[in-house]
């Protein structure tokens, strides 16, 4: 097991290593100067120069890189050039935010996922898994965006169900116009989700239930609801597998669902980052939430042994 | 009606299982395909009978249709009568209380036919929690004694170990193991051999024996190897096309084989009683289910083959007490 977890975690530090290349490296690939935002308009060159060097860009690229590791590594991922105030200060609210909608997303699509997919599974080619699978592939097929400004027109505006956009504003703890703020956000990122997850529980539960030790159960005498545990069982590490991709992309791919609801999270700064050419935030949440994306999926990986033993053994 | 009378070695009461004109049809692309057409036997506590045929002779779905072990697309017609309840008409729940407690199934794959993400341990603890209300721990209890019963070696270590951790010998005793954890009447054992290396079949097939004898059970047991089916049966029904051809005590059978069937069979595999050096294979194939011969299922590859044979389904006639064959020749002096 203890070797299982150090194979594991060599496949991820290289890839964060190479995460960090990537967002250091936007800095440079970034067209234009990194340093035309905060220089003087008519600047000497001499000024330019000083500039320069205060920043550190007068240092050979791998030694920035380095510099730059060290202060990520050391919890300093700079300053907003539009704020005028540290990266976290602008990313850890946003990631609250950001976690709020997603887990609420992914609740709802744990959910209907789930549920949807064992039922088509459970009544495979009958009308219930036909209006399941058909309706799964509309909902991943549908561009996020587009649903989010149909909920918006229908519940939002025309039926006045709903708010449109944007979060509650802060009062004491979290309440009920908390929770109205998120329905449709919420549901709007879900949908792709769901529809993943929907589709690959139903096509595991077929795969496991094709099995011949499903057939030794039922020889032995187990009820449905004991031979429905073994399915769960066998079925779970690939749709595990599954639904931690899919987390991963609803905390990092909500950049349109953000933008569409303003809802002040990573995706609305990473949006605004770009428009206002913000570096350092760019930077710095791109590496955070790929670094998170990372993580989830080498926990992914640490939890797959418990439910599949033959995972250790390679 | 051709009741085959398979009479026990020593004279218990009535017959344990009592079969009686089984059928069974599955619906293959909307048509109705005949697997099995009439099958009638009877078995005793502490026999074992032999279906030898075979694939696709109907061995397994007839052992499997004796619990409704079957996809849903199967009808199965006739008397199943296992200890005085015909276990046909019997409702789901009544038939999963039979299942595993009273007959009991080895499969051929030991691999694929346990749970992969479950401990051997647990899946026969949950057989035996199941059905006799026992709590967890005596279930393990009873899983042990099970895995000391089929002589896996350090079974306590064992009860932990996932199917994938054990050799295929090892993976079959578990099989059987499971199978006996509730002390089961019945045992239908499908070709529990096959999946296995020849010296690892051996020593399962005494083993079976050797269980089959101590726990007295009355032991279904299907194969198409007949140096198997010689080792481990009293009696033995050879199968074809879904009917029995012949039925008898395993020693006559393979010493006089009254079907051509049967001694095509027996000219075909290397046993004991074959005549050194010479194999002749049946030609031909045996027949589609969806389009049978008018006669008899095996005359378009019968060496003697008589316009009797093409007539009509030949009826199992008896022979002597418990001996009988499917053939309008068997009288005949050069049979």
């Amino acid at each position: 097991m203890l070797w299982y977890v150090l194979r594991r975690l060599a496949y991820v530090l290289p890839i964060l290593l190479g995460v960090s290349i990537v967002c250091f490296s936007l800095l440079h690939l970034a067209p234009g100067d990194p340093l035309t935002s905060v220089m003087p308009e008519f600047a000497s060159e001499q000024v330019i120069e000083q500039i320069k060097r205060s920043y550190g860009f007068d240092k050979p690229v791998p030694v920035q890189y380095l510099l730059w590791l060290f202060n990520v590594l050391t919890g300093d991922l700079g300053l907003s050039q539009v704020a005028n105030r540290p990266v976290w200060d602008e990313l850890v609210p946003a990631m609250v935010n950001t976690f709020q909608l997603a887990a609420f997303g992914i609740g709802l699509s744990l959910l209907c996922g789930i549920g949807l997919g064992l039922l088509a599974g459970y009544t495979r080619r009958l009308v219930t898994d036909r209006a399941i699978t058909t309706t799964a592939i509309i909902g991943v097929s549908v561009p996020h965006y587009w649903v989010g400004l149909v909920l918006i027109a229908i519940l939002a505006v025309t039926l006045g169900l709903l708010p449109a956009m944007g979060k509650a504003p802060p009062s004491d703890g979290f309440g009920l116009n908390d929770i109205r703020h998120m329905i449709l956000p919420a549901v709007t990122l879900a949908l792709i989700p769901t529809g993943i997850i929907a589709r690959s529980v139903r096509a595991t539960v077929i795969d496991v239930r094709k099995q011949e030790f499903v057939q030794t159960l039922q020889a032995n005498g187990l009820p449905p609801r004991r031979t429905f545990l073994h399915v769960i069982k066998n079925a779970s590490p690939t749709v595990l597998a599954i639904i931690g991709i899919q987390l991963g992309h609803l905390v990092g791919g909500s950049i349109l669902v953000e933008t569409v609801f303003a809802w002040p999270g990573t995706g609305y700064l990473l949006n605004t980052a770009i428009a206002y050419r913000d570096l350092p935030v760019l930077q710095g949440t791109i590496l955070v939430l790929a670094t998170f994306f990372v993580m989830l999926n080498f926990l992914v990986d640490l939890a797959q042994p418990f439910l599949d033993p033959r995972m250790t053994r390679q | 009606m051709n009741a085959v009378d398979l009479t026990p070695v020593e004279g218990n009461a009535g017959p344990f299982l009592s079969v009686r004109d089984l059928s069974v049809e599955f619906l293959s692309e909307g048509r109705p395909l005949r697997a099995i057409n009439g099958v009638d036997f009877d078995l005793h506590l502490g026999e074992t009978l032999c279906f030898l045929g075979e694939s696709g002779s109907g061995k397994t779905v007839t052992m499997r249709s004796l619990v409704q072990l079957l996809p849903p697309t199967a009808r199965i017609w006739g008397r199943v009568l296992l200890d005085g309840i015909d276990v046909l008409t019997l409702d789901a729940d009544r038939l999963r209380a039979i299942r595993g407690s009273q007959v009991s199934m080895i499969f051929q794959e030991p691999m694929t036919a346990l749970d992969p993400v479950f401990t051997v341990g647990h899946q026969i603890a949950e057989v035996v929690v199941w059905h006799e209300g026992l709590s967890w721990s005596a279930g393990r209890a009873r899983a042990l004694e099970m895995l000391e019963l089929v002589q896996v070696p350090s079974a306590r270590r064992r009860l932990d170990a996932y199917p994938h951790e054990l050799s295929g010998g090892l993976r079959q005793r578990v099989m059987i193991a499971l199978a006996l954890s509730c002390k089961p009447k019945v045992l239908l054992a499908d070709e529990p051999t096959t999946a296995l290396d020849a010296t690892v079949q051996i020593q399962i097939l005494l083993l079976l024996r050797e269980l089959q004898r101590e726990l007295g059970m009355a032991t279904i047991f299907v194969t198409h190897d007949l140096g198997v089916a010689c080792e481990i049966s009293d009696r033995v029904a050879v199968m074809y096309a879904g009917r029995f051809v012949e039925t008898g005590a395993m020693a006559e059978v393979i010493d006089s084989p009254r079907h051509p069937y049967t001694v095509g069979l027996l000219n075909s595999t290397v046993h004991a009683g074959s005549e050194r050096g010479k194999l002749a294979p049946i030609p031909g194939a045996p027949p589609d289910l969806l389009d049978m011969p008018p006669g008899c299922a095996f005359a378009p590859r019968c060496p003697r083959v008589v316009a009797a044979c093409r007539e009509g389904v030949p009826d199992l006639e008896q022979l002597a007490p418990g001996r009988s064959a499917r053939c309008p020749r068997t009288g005949s002096p050069d049979c």
